[in-house]
This record gives C-alpha cells, sequence and structure tokens, in this order.
C-alpha cells in the first residue's frame, strides 16, 4: 500500500470508528431528518381545515337553510351558529370563529323575488392566508349556489362562463406532498454542512487537529478523509427521508431514482463542502453549528421556494436566492416527486448544483491550509 | 561516511525569529529576536513561564506557524520553505495532545501508524515496545477517554513516537500530570535519547525539570535570557545558596528581616528554613539580619531556579531586590479556636466517592496545604469548604460557622482565588475592583479606603485604567488577590495560586500571603506542584480521595528518607507515598 493510500484508509477507518461510537453524528444524520420530517409533515400545513366559521341567518328560511348547509357539509368548516350579529361580532373578536356569514332578514324575500340578495361576509385578516381561502370558498359557494338555485328555478344559467379548473401534478392541491419533498431539500442541507462544520470543529477544540497537521497528512487528505464518510452518512439520511415521504406522507415520487440519486449526490457534495468552509472558520463546536444554521438552514428554508415562492420576492433577495444551493435541490426536488423526470427543468438545476457542489469544494480546499495562523 | 560530515549535528538552527500576534488592536510579541541551536541526539529543554513564547516556538518549528522574521532550519531543512519535509522528520506532541477519545488505545496507534506511514510489518514489534515503555500493554482495548491523564499523556507520546522521528518535539508534556506519571515520562524520554539517539526539544513550566535535561534554553518573556548545560547554569551561582535557621525567630519573621538585609538577593521559605540567596562574592558571615539573633547558615546546593531568578532581577533591576515594606494589618481579630475543621468528611457522586473520609484542622494564621494529583479529590473538598457543594456526611467548620447550617455566612468570611484567576477580562482593574466591593457588600466609605486600599497595596495604581487581560500574568495574580481580599476575610482559599508564574512573580506573591498569615489570615492552599507545598506550614496529601500523610513538608521529607535516597525531595515523598498507598490492597488481596 503507498503511503497516501495507507493515510487515507487510516483516517476514514478513524472517522468511521467515531461515527459508529459517537451518537451525535448518527442523531443529525437520521435522528434530525426523521423528526423534522414528521414535525414538519404532519404539523406544517397550508390547507385550511376546521376553520371556525359563524353564520348568522337574520330570518331563518328554507333557502337560507339550504345555503348553510353547504358550509355544515365541508370538511374545510366548523360551522358555529349565532342568534344575531352582535354575538358572532363578539366571537370574532375573541378569536372564537376566523370568519362569520351574515345572512340578513330579507334574505329569502329577496331571492324568491328574482333578486340577487346581498350576504356580508367578515374575516379575521390577520391570517391572510386563512382569510383568503375563507374568501374564495364562500365566494365560490355562493356563485356554485346561486346557479343550482336558478337551475332548480328552471332558469338559464346566470353566469355567462363556467370555470372547469383541473390541476395538474398535484391533483389532490395537498400541500404536504409539495411542502414534504421541499423540506428534504432543508434537511439535507442542514445535516451536510452541520456534520462536517460540528466534525472538524470537534477536532480543533480536542487539539486533535494539531496533532493531525504536524504528520505527513497533506490538507487535501484530511478533506477527503471527512467527506467520504460523511457523504455516505449523509446519502443515508437522505434514503431515509425519501423513504418517509414516499411510504409514511404517500408522497408520489413519479421521477426518475438514478436522477434523484445523482441531484442527491450533488447537493450533498455542495453542502459537505460548506461545512467545510466553515470548520475553517469556526473552530470551535458551538460557534461552527450557529454559523451553520444561520448560513445553510435559514436560507433554505426562506430562500429556497421550498414554502416562500421566490418569483414573489423583490428584485435583491431573488437574486440572492441564486448562491442557495437548496434552491436548485427544491426545484429538483418538486419536480421528480410530483412531475416526473421532465429534462428541460431538471438540467439547468443539475447543472447548478454541480457548479455549487465545485464552487464550496473548491473554496474549503482554498482556505484550509496546514497552518494555524 | 555522509554522516560524518554533519557532526557535531545540529538539530534545529533558529536564527533571528520573532513573532507577533495581533489581538484586538494590541500587537504582542511572543518571540523577540530569538537566535539559537541545539545539538542532535541530546534533550533540550525549553524552559519559562507561562506567556514565555514556548508553544509559539514549538509551532513555529513544527511549520503551524510562519515567523514574521527570522528563519527555523531542522537538520538543515528550512521550514519555511519546505514544511512537509520537516513534517516527515518530526514528531510533535502539542500541549494537549489530541488523542480520539472514543477510539481505543490500539486503534490510536493504528492511526498514527497510518499517519506516519509505518509498514504492516513492523508494527507489532513496535507496538509491543511502545506498550511495554509506557506500561499500556494491559489496556491496549480501553477507550482512550477512560484512561487516567498521566495514561493519557504516555499514549499521546507513543502516538507520536509510532515511527521514529530524527526530532521530537513535546510542548509540557509534564503540566498537570501526577509526579509518578512525570516520572515515567521523563525515562521513557531518556530511554528514547539514550537509546535511539533522538534529539528532543521538550518545554516546560517546572524549573526543577531543568536539571534532567542535557541542554537549556531559558525563555523569558518572548526573550531568550540564557542557555547552555543546567550545571552550567547552577555553578554559576555556587557558593551562594544557603538555608538559614535562627533559633527563636519564627521562619516568616526571618525571612521578611532576611529579604530587606543588606547582600541578599532572593529569600524563600523551604520547609522550616528560610533558603538565601547572596550576591556574588558576599560571604555568609556578613549577614546581618536587623533584629535577628543566632543566625546559622548552611550551604545547600544551588538550583536551577536561583539563576533564573539571579538573571531576572539583572535584567528587571527596576522591580527591586528588596520588597516594599508589608502594609499595617488590616484583618479582623481572629477568634479562638481552629479556623477550619473537617471531620470524617465524605463526598459522594453515585457509587463513587471523590471524597473519602477525611479529616484535618487549620489553626488561624496557620498556611495549610492540600496536595495531590489531578483527581485526589482536592477540588471536591475545596467546593465544600467554599459551601459551593453539600458534603454527602461528616463535619465542616469554616472560622466557626457550620457550612451545613449558615454557609452564606460563612461565605461572608472567605475569600477565593481560582486557578485561573476568574475576573472580568473585559472591564479595567479599578473596575474589577469596584465589582468585587460592591458584590462583597462594601459600600460608601468603606469601599472607597478598600479599593485604594488595593490599589495602593498590590501597587496596582499605574494600570488602574488598563483592561485586565492585557495585563501580564503576575499582574492578573495580583488584582485577582486583591479582589479575594477585598472584604478583609478570615479564611483566604487558593488553588494552584503560583503554578505557571515567573519565580519573581511567584516570590513576590509568597511575600504578600506570608505578610497576611502573620496577620492572622489562614490560608488553605491546594496544588499539584511540589514547590508550593514547600511554602505551607502544614500539609495533607490526597490520593483517590483519602488522605494519605499529614504534617510539615519537613517531617514528610525525612519519613521517606531511605539509605539510597538520603536526602529526598517533596516529589520523592510524594511518590513514595503514593507507591505505598498502591501497594496496601494488594496486600489485602493476596
Amino acid at each position: 500500500m503507498n503511503a497516501q493510500l495507507m493515510r487515507l484508509h487510516g483516517l476514514i477507518r478513524k472517522e468511521t470508528l467515531q461515527i459508529l461510537r459517537d451518537p451525535s453524528s448518527i442523531a443529525i444524520a437520521f435522528v434530525l431528518p426523521t423528526l423534522l420530517l414528521l414535525l414538519f409533515g404532519y404539523g406544517v400545513s397550508l390547507d385550511a381545515r376546521h376553520i371556525g366559521l359563524g353564520l348568522v341567518v337574520g330570518q331563518p328560511s328554507a333557502a337560507a337553510t339550504s345555503f348553510t348547509a353547504q358550509f355544515r357539509h365541508s370538511p374545510y368548516f366548523t360551522p358555529h351558529d349565532f342568534a344575531n350579529e352582535p354575538a358572532a361580532e363578539t366571537a370574532l373578536n375573541n378569536g372564537e370563529i376566523d370568519g362569520f356569514i351574515w345572512l340578513q332578514g330579507n334574505f329569502a324575500r329577496a331571492l324568491a323575488a328574482g333578486q340577487s340578495p346581498a350576504i356580508a361576509l367578515f374575516v379575521n385578516g390577520v391570517d391572510a392566508n386563512n382569510a383568503r381561502l375563507i374568501e374564495n370558498y364562500v365566494q365560490q359557494s355562493w356563485a356554485g349556489w346561486l346557479s343550482r338555485q336558478a337551475a332548480l328555478a328552471g332558469a338559464a344559467n346566470p353566469a355567462p362562463i363556467a370555470i372547469e379548473s383541473r390541476i395538474w401534478f398535484n391533483p389532490a392541491v395537498s400541500s404536504r406532498d409539495y411542502l414534504v419533498p421541499g423540506l428534504i431539500a432543508v434537511i439535507m442541507t442542514l445535516t451536510g454542512a452541520l456534520l462536517t462544520a460540528l466534525v472538524i470543529a470537534r477536532e480543533w477544540e480536542r487539539g486533535t487537529m494539531e496533532a493531525l497537521m504536524v504528520t505527513r497528512v497533506s490538507m487535501h487528505e484530511i478533506l477527503i478523509a471527512k467527506i467520504i464518510p460523511y457523504f455516505l452518512l449523509g446519502m443515508g439520511g437522505m434514503v431515509a427521508s425519501v423513504l418517509i415521504a414516499v411510504f409514511l406522507f404517500g408522497v408520489p415520487l413519479l421521477g426518475s431514482l438514478i436522477v434523484l440519486t445523482l441531484a442527491s449526490s450533488l447537493f450533498m457534495l455542495a453542502s459537505l463542502g460548506m461545512g467545510l468552509l466553515i470548520s475553517t472558520v469556526a473552530k470551535n463546536q458551538f460557534v461552527a453549528g450557529q454559523i451553520a444554521i444561520i448560513t445553510t438552514f435559514l436560507p433554505a428554508f426562506i430562500l429556497s421556494g421550498f414554502i416562500f415562492d421566490i418569483s414573489s420576492m423583490p428584485l435583491p433577495i431573488r437574486l440572492l436566492t441564486h448562491i442557495v444551493a437548496a434552491r436548485y435541490f427544491v426545484a429538483i426536488l418538486q419536480t421528480l416527486f410530483l412531475a416526473g423526470t421532465v429534462w428541460p427543468v431538471l438540467l439547468p438545476n443539475l447543472f447548478a448544483l454541480l457548479v455549487m457542489a465545485v464552487l464550496f469544494l473548491g473554496l474549503a480546499r482554498l482556505t484550509a491550509h496546514k497552518r494555524l495562523d | 561516511m555522509p554522516l560524518r560530515t554533519e557532526s557535531p549535528a545540529k538539530a534545529l538552527v533558529i536564527s533571528n525569529v520573532t513573532r507577533r500576534f495581533r489581538v484586538a488592536r494590541r500587537v504582542i510579541t511572543a518571540l523577540d529576536h530569538v537566535t539559537t541551536q541545539t545539538s542532535a541526539g541530546l534533550v533540550t529543554g525549553l524552559i519559562g513561564p507561562d506567556a514565555a513564547g514556548k508553544t509559539t516556538l514549538m509551532r513555529l518549528i513544527a511549520g503551524l506557524l510562519r515567523p514574521d522574521e527570522g528563519a527555523i532550519s531542522v537538520f538543515g531543512t528550512d521550514v519555511g520553505a519546505n514544511p512537509l519535509a520537516v513534517q516527515g522528520m518530526i514528531s510533535y506532541m502539542p500541549q494537549h495532545f489530541g488523542l480520539y477519545e472514543d477510539l481505543s488505545v490500539r486503534e490510536n496507534l493504528d492511526l498514527y501508524a497510518d499517519l506516519q506511514g509505518v509498514p504492516a510489518a513492523e508494527r507489532p514489534a513496535r507496538y509491543a515496545e511502545l506498550l511495554h515503555m509506557t506500561g499500556l500493554h494491559p489496556f491496549t482495548s480501553r477507550l482512550a477517554g477512560r484512561l487516567s491523564g498521566g495514561m493519557k499523556q504516555k499514549l499521546g507520546l507513543a502516538c507520536t513516537l509510532i515511527r521514529p522521528p530524527r526530532l521530537l518535539l513535546l510542548d509540557e508534556p509534564t503540566v498537570g500530570v501526577d509526579p509518578v506519571s512525570r516520572r515515567e515520562l521523563w525515562q521513557i524520554v531518556d530511554h528514547l535519547v539514550r537509546g535511539a539517539g533522538m534529539s528532543v526539544l521538550l518545554s516546560t513550566a517546572y524549573l526543577d525539570e531543568a536539571a534532567r535535561c542535557d541542554e537549556v534554553l531559558l525563555l523569558h518573556e518572548g526573550q531568550l535570557i540564557g542557555t547552555g548545560k543546567p550545571e552550567d547554569f547552577t555553578r554559576a551561582m555556587q557558593g551562594r545558596s544557603f538555608l538559614a535557621h535562627a533559633a527563636g525567630s519564627p521562619k516568616r519573621a526571618l525571612q521578611t528581616a532576611l529579604a530587606s538585609t543588606p547582600g541578599v538577593t532572593d529569600s524563600l521559605i523551604q520547609g522550616e528554613a528560610v533558603r538565601l540567596v547572596l550576591e556574588a562574592g558576599m560571604a555568609p558571615a556578613a549577614i546581618q539580619p536587623a533584629g535577628i539573633a543566632g543566625l546559622t547558615l548552611s550551604p545547600t546546593p544551588p538550583r536551577f531556579e536561583d539563576r533564573f531568578v539571579d538573571l531576572l532581577r539583572a535584567k528587571t533591576s527596576a522591580r527591586g531586590a528588596t520588597p516594599a515594606p508589608l502594609p499595617p494589618a488590616a484583618t479582623a481579630a481572629p477568634r479562638a479556636g481552629a479556623a477550619i475543621e473537617v471531620a470524617h468528611l465524605t463526598k459522594r457522586f453515585g457509587a463513587f466517592a471523590a471524597v473519602d473520609d477525611i479529616s484535618f484542622t487549620v489553626q488561624h494564621g496557620e498556611i495549610f496545604g492540600l496536595l495531590g494529583a489531578n483527581g485526589a479529590g482536592k477540588s471536591t473538598t475545596f467546593r465544600m469548604l467554599c459551601g459551593l457543594l453539600p458534603a454527602t456526611s461528616g463535619h465542616l467548620r469554616v472560622d466557626g460557622f457550620d457550612l451545613r447550617a449558615t454557609a452564606a455566612a460563612a461565605r461572608g468570611r472567605l475569600g477565593y482565588m481560582a486557578q485561573k484567576f476568574s475576573l472580568y477580562g473585559d472591564l479595567s482593574v479599578i473596575q474589577n475592583l469596584r465589582f468585587f466591593a460592591s458584590a462583597y457588600g462594601l459600600r460608601g466609605a468603606h469601599r472607597t479606603r478598600r479599593i485604594s486600599w488595593a490599589l495602593r497595596e498590590f501597587e496596582l495604581d499605574d494600570y488602574a485604567n488598563a483592561t485586565s487581560h492585557d495585563l501580564p500574568l503576575g499582574f492578573k495574580q495580583r488584582m485577582a488577590l486583591a479582589c479575594a481580599l477585598m472584604h478583609e476575610p478570615g479564611v483566604l482559599f487558593l488553588d494552584e495560586p503560583t503554578s505557571g508564574v515567573d519565580p519573581l512573580a511567584r516570590r513576590e506573591f509568597w511575600r504578600r500571603i506570608n505578610a497576611l498569615a502573620d496577620q492572622g489570615v489562614t490560608v488553605l492552599v491546594t496544588t499539584h506542584f511540589m514547590d508550593e507545598a514547600e511554602y505551607c506550614d502544614h500539609l495533607v496529601i490526597m490520593a483517590q480521595g483519602r488522605i494519605l500523610a499529614s504534617g510539615t513538608s519537613e517531617s514528610l521529607k525525612t519519613a521517606a528518607r531511605t539509605a539510597a535516597l538520603p536526602a529526598p525531595t517533596m516529589e520523592d515523598a510524594f511518590i513514595s507515598l503514593i507507591a505505598a498507598s498502591s501497594a496496601k490492597p494488594e496486600e489485602q488481596a493476596a
């Protein structure tokens, strides 16, 4: 065995033994992704369900009952009845309901007279997302109910156009199917960067790095010996995350597994490179951990398009998102999971990931040197 | 033969090396135009107190740092030009050697064997030799993290020796190691050099280790203040060192008198005597301290430290040989009875007894030492005495207060100076003093008076507005002592107060402590530093949570006297006690 191979072999064996004996690496690679996926997968949902909706019916009538029945049978609402408008307003102010519909006393009469009666909708606008959902749903229900009433009455459809909407790529319009693939990217950012940054900072803290540097080991041997085991560990975490996504959350995986592996590998290398870069700056575990979270996890969370749509961001922020590797990986994952192997979307993103991996690993190699100053 | 041309070979050639560090906005000169050489095949001691620049020099030689000026070559190869080639010739053991604690002894050896390119065929023989030499062979499968401090240090040494280097760099290998392990480490080093012809550069802050080296580089505040064989250092002091006794004069009064006697350059309490160094050419009979009758001086062999002090005094003559006169007594009147009473004190952490049924009594105005290796139970005892840790069982009273009942009241009577001088480094000296005065509940005119007392008595006036962490080590120590004394405590606790401090600063520190003891302040010192034990009136030696022996330093040394060792040192006494105690359980088992 030549000397260089022997050194690499020794370092990788050491790293592997440490991973096996020190539960913290395993925890970061497997427990952290599982925990975050469960937390976000079950906890975070952008779909409105069980919204407390107040119903104020000024004068009970068959028409009013028929209209409000739509809300009583909807999975999206939990209806509450109020005798009058002030009572509903109080409940809204107290946060007991998110909005209420007020059918005034002349509702049935106006309808019978062939007029289109006014209904009032009050919505708590603090949660803008929820408010918009309620508004849209109520408007759609109202329009739908009116046209059905008209059809029953034998009149022509009052609406000039009927919209037949069809939702592609996520037919169930489930936000979980959309969030979970993006979440995998966020988690893998943290795992990849945190693993390497912490492990190297630990070597600085314990003085093992100083001892290592005075041997004949060259810097790129030290880096390669760190990358290989943690790459494998990180990919293990990736596999676990994909399995959880597909089998626990039932997210469809339509694209090619080979492309998924390729993209994950590139992304993992970029993340590890980021971690190595952090470790050349931060020489204790606490600082390394903080930097890793602030420079990788938060941007991946906010600027990757995983939750917040990139195209609606202001231009400077949009430009900033281009240096967030997770952005490209989120796009790839969402495409591969929900749309399939769509090369025109995948290729530019894969290329960007390749550039990111080369950039971060290259920077890490340039900044790491066998000196303390 | 080509080797002939290298002889007499130089292992290291250091030419005019300067290295500065920028800390915040200040520039610290860690090494200041150092020029020297070391010989191949010898143990060279790099000796100096903390912050002398020892570690910086080691790192420069190892190629981990670059010098600002000058050059270093190792066996003729320039470190700056070719660091990898130099790293191929050397092994370096940093101060806190990085063992992989979650790897076993064997796995650590395997790693370094791979890194150093030791062929697989040579390994079994090499491992056997190293494990035998370090006494680690019964522990090859134990995780390095589970080894004792001394064993870790030996494993670190074994790892750096896995492939015999031409030059071995050891940065303070004996710091914090118990005396038994320290002696074993030195045996390994001796064996290596004498047996394998290796060159060694070993740094240490323990001046007594100079005598074990073949040649010595003496470093102080970044400057090389002496080089040569250790005998050269002591020979220069020949005929100037004496032990002084005076019937009827207590040792502290005698030391105080001698310190201001003309012709005396250095005086130090050692056991029951006062150790003196006289000016060159001074006759012992000419020493006439004021107010002391019946003085007898007996010659004693000079020590390395004597020369160091002499060189330092020559360099810093401004500091003067005669210390400032002692301040008037400023402490509360001593109470009747013992200052500290400890009876059957035990502290258990789970099944492990950190302190196991210890008893001792400290009288008012006594300097009392707790001596022991790391892990002997000193710190645990200390924390219980300070009321920071509740005892599992037993009694302890400090200055008449039962710590189990009135810990807060007892704490008001104690001053505590931690090992690393726990001060606020970002605050100025005066801000620290004000803070500690307030923390101890001093206010108004009393507070102002104590702060000006501290500035005057500890000569901190010139530094009042300096940021604490910029102070020289000796001044930090003064300030820490000033803070601990702010509330005029009756009992003062010192945790390894002078380890690593330069000998002049240490003398000054102990002069103050002696003055306090004379005023009736009780002083309790914990240390693993044998020299500090000599300053104590009374000592207990602890190991594994128990008291092995107690007495004066004289009586402990006398007990260790054998035919083979007619004049044992404190360290010899310690080692013989440890050896005796570890032999006992085996007798019982047999």
